[in-house]
């Protein structure tokens, strides 16, 4: 219907896989794993036992039989016997039922009550919600056995009160996060978005939040209930739960402690029956917890294989570096494999450049190209289980490939580096000055007055103002433009011959942008210093370096000159690409060029060029044989079969 | 089709000293039918205009009109709808994205679409942004990033609103996906005639999309007029500034020479102002090239609050006088 | 659209934006406001205090003397205790003696109840200062070495033994810990004594039954926060730095995660404040946890308001020492205002 409809051209928008992702699917995953399935086999035996031990073993649990009292392990009482001759072990399998029902009951009405607490701000108005979450806070912080102790008193002794006591007990905790839960959800857009819709308050929170908190707080829940069974066995034990002539495990524990010296069984066997029905909730609780929060891939990578020999695409490329003496950086075929669910992941496969003093290149790609691997894969940065390999790594003429530690003072004084994220860079519980000073006292062996008096002069070198007043501070104190400043000064106290720089700007303002932008571009042709950029922004690449190295799926695709982006770029991404970005020149009265099709993800590479699926161009030898990167003119790099002449 | 005005709208989070008034007094008139581009960096109180124009901020001062009517939130129609910056928290992950946009389809009042026809209209509504609607039983996690923000159209294209707010839209999505939301938007306002808000950062993205631009910052509009003028011939310091920062493949380079001023170099430097404490008199005068603290004469900066009495509304002491052709047309 | 009224609220708006102008220094604020807060926290607790009496069902004068015992004796007893008197009067009574130390009178012993608790606080003090320095002690050095030896999916089967182990010593609860302690080191080897309060051997076995849990838990909790924090983007950003391991885990990463162990540790200690209730029943500790029980079960109200107010107060210092370290070991959550 309209012109630019190209997302309805089948073939390039695969539809993902629909996972079975209903939430009885989830959690029968979680029962897969050993921790999850040894867990829940645990909960269903003591559950089974719970409905059936009175059932079958009632009698013997009660039969007194005055010939026997006291008498302690035997093969016709395994546990022995208490003090009026009752058969301990058959007690304690009946008592099964008792106290598991009484923490069941107590936990229902701790989840009830709290979560009636917790979710009573978002539907009342400000004042009173306000003052309910206040009361909460300060009950929270009470735990669970005194509040339990206060409301025994009140609801008095014996079950049903300590029923009550417990469970009013845990109503303050469930209530805190069940308001945590629903303070983390009301956040989100999508209830702005209902509440925009005209949506209700109560319905939003019936089919809005109450979903989205289920799953965290029936695991809570379920933990919960163990410590209900802990914290009810701890009241019946010290004679304030269940009374007699009832008998639940705290009471059974209570009576044979008194005898503990000549009956050890008696007070031990209960013991054990708490541990290991606590336990079952405990385990089953948080190993659904594990399974419904994280998915950690665990893997193992195979051992290294032989090194295969050098790939002819990086041949040409490396020719004309080697012949530069003052080659900073120097890569061939670097590769990063990731341990992935179905086999390993290459997020970066052969990726070869080179970069001189002084000179600035940039590396442009979208999500999932591997840009930002391949910058940490140069620093040394990539811990296990991600594993990089490359033919050749020379930075500044040493080998790299020997491994990071061998070469610590060489890289933290020459290799510098700037993140992404300002905000989360730097150690918030540190002042500025003193990680800055850190560096060199670590690499230089300055002391701590020459080390502070340089980082000053590097923040000012910067253009941080008042840099004596800033070293003192916090980093929380600077704005997120200051931030990367400081971080480029971090850099800067060495003297380094590269800067690599992630996505230095994306999260700074476009004003702001300009400034770090300068910075680099001033330290660069004051100090020889060589950068590498790295960037999503065709046009901030295109602007600040000579070289732009495109990459996508892992690879380089085309390596070219930046006067050239605009009119000469040869692979049909790069074209596509400079095409999308609008600029102060696009034609009004087109539809904006789009890539149909979206980006590869680093576990679905396939066979033959990464880009095929989405390129105009593509044939059958596309699909079939990945290309190469060789020479389309003077310092020009593309792989593409078809790349125009 | 609704004209939507701010008049003089200020709303201020936190009370007493600590305060922080986000939007200061915007006056901001969104033509029936028409597209108007609010661009603004952070601080700048774009987002928090858009929020308390569909009434999820209330507004310390100031009215906020809808053909000239007060906005009310009430229960039925809403006029006014807002598609959201991030495509993977503005679709409920547990909810499909059918259910997702038939929820914001009206129940009561003339426009209720009920029973079976509900299922027909979420399918319609679907198929107008490009969506598949066999999908409609799909959840969000099924989607892309680029398909997420459009079902978030369609859901408020649900509602059949007379304005709709977008912000930011595209700036959470990859440069190649972001033109077809863009096409998309441009396409079905031209279609159904909406008014449409429509705010980022961007300055590319809106000269695509509007007819007339406003820039916001610190809370107030420092230029508004129509998007070819004010980007060719921008009145304002910080929009001369803006233009200038953004990064043009083929254009000037933005590191060109620095400056041979030494007090141009160090405003070009100065730290944007921090919204709790914003500088007096006009408010961007510690980082203006033709400032009190490049020319000595300009004192005036520091002290008084600049008017709107200008070329596009410019809010600079020495921006050109408003010529009479523009006092007829509307703003 | 808000409109300022003269509600508490706006009281207290003023009152501190008052102080906030008198010194416009952040941590005055937090001072001020964490203060407000355990004003607040106090009186709730006394209010609690004084009305769980009031809240029991039934007539608790008749509860302590029993269904047969006179009417006569039953009034003049409530009048004794001052429960005929109005609620408001009541609770002014009671407020004025909690600020002048007169805590009531113990139905079972006859002795004031301040008497009683100064006798008793100080053992249960000792306990639970002994057990949480023995449970940070063991827990922090454990949970970090944890962390540098498992971290990226190393040493798999170390982390499976510890993590097994640290669960089941953490859901074994602390009075059967005690009971089993008592087993094997006092009936089976009987190298520890298990009653009393006597010479240092006899504060082993207690303190170990309330340390061991909140130990394993702790360790646990340390590495978990340990291995979040090695994540984090400025740790990433020490490594690129060069620095040397040890550096990078003590001075980056430990800091950084023991603010939130410490949070977590918070809560432990006041569950281990609770803990000697039941340790102290185990181990005929004469502390206020024996107290308590048995003046719950012998109906000696006033007793129990005394202590319950006395753990109370204690929980709320353990939160409040927390809260302090926490704003100094992390200068933004200071800052962070409520």
């Amino acid at each position: 219907m309209t012109a630019t409809s190209t997302t309805t051209v089948a073939p390039s928008e695969p539809v993902i896989r629909a996972p079975r992702s209903g939430p009885a699917a989830r959690w029968l995953a979680v029962l897969r794993t050993p921790v999850g399935a040894s867990a829940g086999l645990l909960l269903a035996a003591v559950l089974i036992m719970a409905v059936l031990a009175p059932i079958l073993w009632t009698d013997d649990a009660t039969k007194i039989d005055t010939s026997a009292i006291g008498q302690g392990s035997s093969s016709a009482h395994w546990v022995g016997t208490d003090a009026l001759g009752r058969d301990l072990f058959f007690r304690v399998l009946v008592a099964t039922r008792l106290s598991i029902g009484l923490a069941l009951l107590a936990t229902l009405i701790a989840v009830g009550a709290g979560l009636i607490l917790g979710t009573l701000p978002a539907l009342v108005g400000r004042r009173l919600g306000r003052l309910v979450t206040a009361l909460v806070n300060i009950a929270v912080a009470f735990p669970g056995l005194l509040l339990a102790l206060f409301f025994a008193v009140i609801f008095g002794i014996g079950a049903k009160g300590a029923v009550l006591a417990i469970g009013f007990a845990g109503a303050p905790a469930f209530a805190r996060l069940a308001q945590t839960l629903v303070a983390g959800v009301s956040e989100r857009d999508y209830i702005a978005a209902a509440r925009v819709a005209g949506v209700g308050r109560f319905r939003i929170v019936l089919r809005h939040v109450l979903p989205n908190i289920a799953e965290p707080l029936v695991v809570n829940a379920t933990i919960g209930a163990g410590g209900a069974l802990l914290g009810f066995a701890g009241l019946s034990f010290l004679g304030l739960g269940v009374q007699a002539p009832s008998y639940d495990w705290g009471r059974l524990l209570g009576e044979g402690l008194n005898g503990i010296y000549v009956h050890p069984a008696a007070a031990l066997a209960p013991g054990v029956a708490v541990v290991i029905a606590g336990l079952a909730f405990n385990l089953f609780g948080e190993a659904v917890a594990k399974g419904l929060g994280q998915s950690v891939v665990v893997g193992h990578l195979p051992p290294l294989p032989r090194r295969r020999p050098a790939r002819a695409d990086g041949t040409e490329q490396a020719a004309q570096a080697a012949s530069d003496s003052d080659t900073v950086l120097d890569v061939r075929d670097l590769t990063v494999t990731f341990p992935g669910p179905a086999g390993p992941v290459r997020p970066v496969r052969g990726v070869t450049l080179s970069i001189r003093r002084g000179e600035a290149v940039g590396v442009v790609g979208e999500s999932g190209s591997g840009k930002s691997l391949t910058a940490l894969a140069l620093a040394q940065l990539i811990e296990e289980p991600g594993r990089v390999e490359a033919a050749r790594l020379d930075f500044l003429g040493t080998d790299l490939t020997a491994g990071a530690r061998a070469h610590r003072h060489l890289l933290g004084t020459k290799f510098a580096m700037v993140f992404q994220d300002p905000m989360t860079s730097f150690n918030p519980s540190r002042r500025i000055g003193g990680q800055l000073a850190e560096l060199v006292r670590e690499h230089g062996g300055l002391s701590r007055a020459e080390a502070r008096t340089r980082a000053v002069d590097r923040l000012r070198a910067v253009r941080v103002p008042a840099p004596e007043r800033r070293a003192r501070q916090y980093p929380h104190e600077f704005s997120g433009g200051m931030r990367q400043r400081a971080m480029i000064a971090l850099g800067m106290m060495g003297a380094p011959a590269l800067i690599v720089a992630d996505e230095p700007t994306t999260a700074l303002d476009v004003t702001v942008q300009r400034q770090v932008l300068r910075l680099l571009d001033s330290i660069r042709t004051a100090d020889d210093v060589a950068i590498l950029l790295i960037s999503h922004d065709v046009a901030v690449v295109g602007q600040v370096c000579e070289r732009v190295l495109v990459m996508y799926a892992g690879r380089i695709v085309e390596d070219l000159p930046s006067a050239e982006l605009l009119t000469g770029a040869l692979h049909p991404y790069t074209r596509a690409l400079v095409a999308a970005v609008p600029d102060m020149r696009t034609d009004l009265h087109q539809p904006l060029a789009v890539i149909p099709g979206r980006p590869v993800s680093p576990a679905e590479q396939p066979r033959g060029c990464a880009f095929a699926p989405r390129c105009p161009l593509a044939t059958d030898k596309c699909e079939q044989e990945d290309p190469a990167l060789v020479a389309h003119g003077p310092g020009h790099f593309v792989a593409c079969w078809h790349a125009h002449g | 089709m609704a004209e939507l005005r701010f008049e003089d709208v200020t709303v201020r989070f936190g009370s007493g000293r600590r305060a922080l008034t986000a939007v200061d007094g915007v006056q901001l008139t969104v033509p029936s039918g028409g597209v108007v581009g609010l661009v603004g960096e952070s601080g700048s109180g774009k987002s928090t205009l858009a929020r308390a124009a569909v009434g999820l901020t209330p507004l310390a001062g100031g009215r906020i009109l809808l053909d000239g009517v007060p906005v009310r939130p009430s229960a039925g129609r809403r006029p006014m709808q807002m598609v959201f910056q991030d495509p993977y928290s503005s679709l409920d992950p547990r909810m499909r994205i059918g259910d997702s946009v038939a929820e914001a389809l009206p129940r009561r009042g003339p426009e209720a679409v009920t029973g079976s026809a509900r299922r027909a209209e979420v399918a319609r509504l679907l198929e107008l942004v490009d969506i598949d609607p066999a999908r409609a039983g799909h959840y969000p996690a099924q989607l892309s990033g680029g398909q997420r923000q459009r079902v978030a159209l369609a859901r408020a294209l649900a509602g059949r609103p007379d304005v709709i707010i977008a912000d930011e839209i595209t700036s959470g999505l990859d440069v190649s996906i972001q033109g077809t939301v863009l096409n998309l938007v441009r396409d079905l306002q031209r279609q159904l005639g909406m008014s449409l808000l429509f705010i980022s950062h961007n300055l590319a993205v809106v000269r695509y999309v509007a007819s007339s631009i406003a820039v916001m910052y610190l809370g107030r509009i420092v230029e508004h007029g129509p998007t070819d003028q004010v980007l060719n011939d921008p009145q304002h310091p910080y929009t001369r500034d803006l233009l200038a920062a953004v990064p043009d493949t083929g254009g000037a380079g933005m590191l060109d020479e620095p400056h041979p001023d030494p007090r141009v170099r160090a405003v070009a430097d100065a730290e944007p102002a921090d919204p709790h404490a914003p500088p007096p008199g006009c408010r961007y005068h510690p980082r203006c090239p033709i400032g009190p603290l490049v020319l000595a004469d300009r004192e005036i900066c520091r002290i008084t609050e600049p008017s709107t009495d200008h070329r596009h509304h410019a809010a600079c002491h020495f921006a050109t006088a408003k010529d009479t052709a523009e006092i007829g047309s509307t703003s | 659209m808000t409109s300022v009224s003269a509600t508490p609220r706006a009281v207290t708006d003023w009152a501190r934006g008052a102080v906030g102008s008198a010194t416009d220094n952040a941590w005055v604020r937090f001072a001020v406001r964490r203060l407000e807060r355990l004003i607040v926290s106090v009186w709730v607790l006394l209010t609690a205090a004084f009305a769980m009496i009031h809240l029991i069902p039934g007539d608790p004068v008749r509860a302590v003397l029993g269904p047969t015992a006179s009417p006569q004796l039953v009034q003049a007893k409530r009048h004794d205790l001052g429960l005929d008197q109005p609620l408001y009067r009541q609770y002014g009574h009671y407020l004025h003696g909690v600020f002048t130390g007169d805590f009531g009178t113990s139905l079972g012993s006859g002795l004031p109840v301040s008497q009683v608790i100064s006798q008793r606080l100080p053992a249960t003090l000792e306990l639970a200062v002994l057990a949480f320095a023995v449970a940070v002690l063991l827990a922090i050095p454990i949970g970090v070495l944890m962390s540098v030896l498992t971290r990226g999916g190393r040493a798999r089967r170390t982390e499976l033994t510890f993590t097994s182990t640290s669960v089941v010593l953490g859901a074994i609860p602390e009075f059967l810990l005690a009971v089993a302690l008592v087993y094997v080191f006092g009936v089976n080897l009987g190298w520890l004594p298990v009653a009393g309060r006597s010479g240092p051997d006899s504060y082993i076995l207690p303190v170990l039954s309330l340390a061991i849990g909140p130990a394993a838990v702790l360790a646990r909790i340390v590495r978990v926060e340990m291995l979040a924090v090695l994540q984090a983007d400025f740790v990433r950003t020490a490594r690129a730095k060069r620095l040397r391991a040890a550096a990078i885990y003590l001075k980056h990463a430990l800091p950084n995660a023991v603010t939130a162990t410490l949070t977590l540790g918070g809560l432990l200690l006041s569950a281990m404040v609770a803990g000697t209730v039941l340790v102290e029943n185990v181990f005929a500790w004469p502390g206020l946890g024996s107290t308590i029980v048995q003046s719950i079960l012998a109906k000696d109200y006033p007793l129990v308001q005394g202590i319950v107010f006395v753990y109370g107060i204690g929980v709320l210092a353990v939160n409040l020492v927390v809260d302090v370290a926490l704003a100094l070991l992390d200068p933004r959550s200071a800052i962070r205002e409520s």
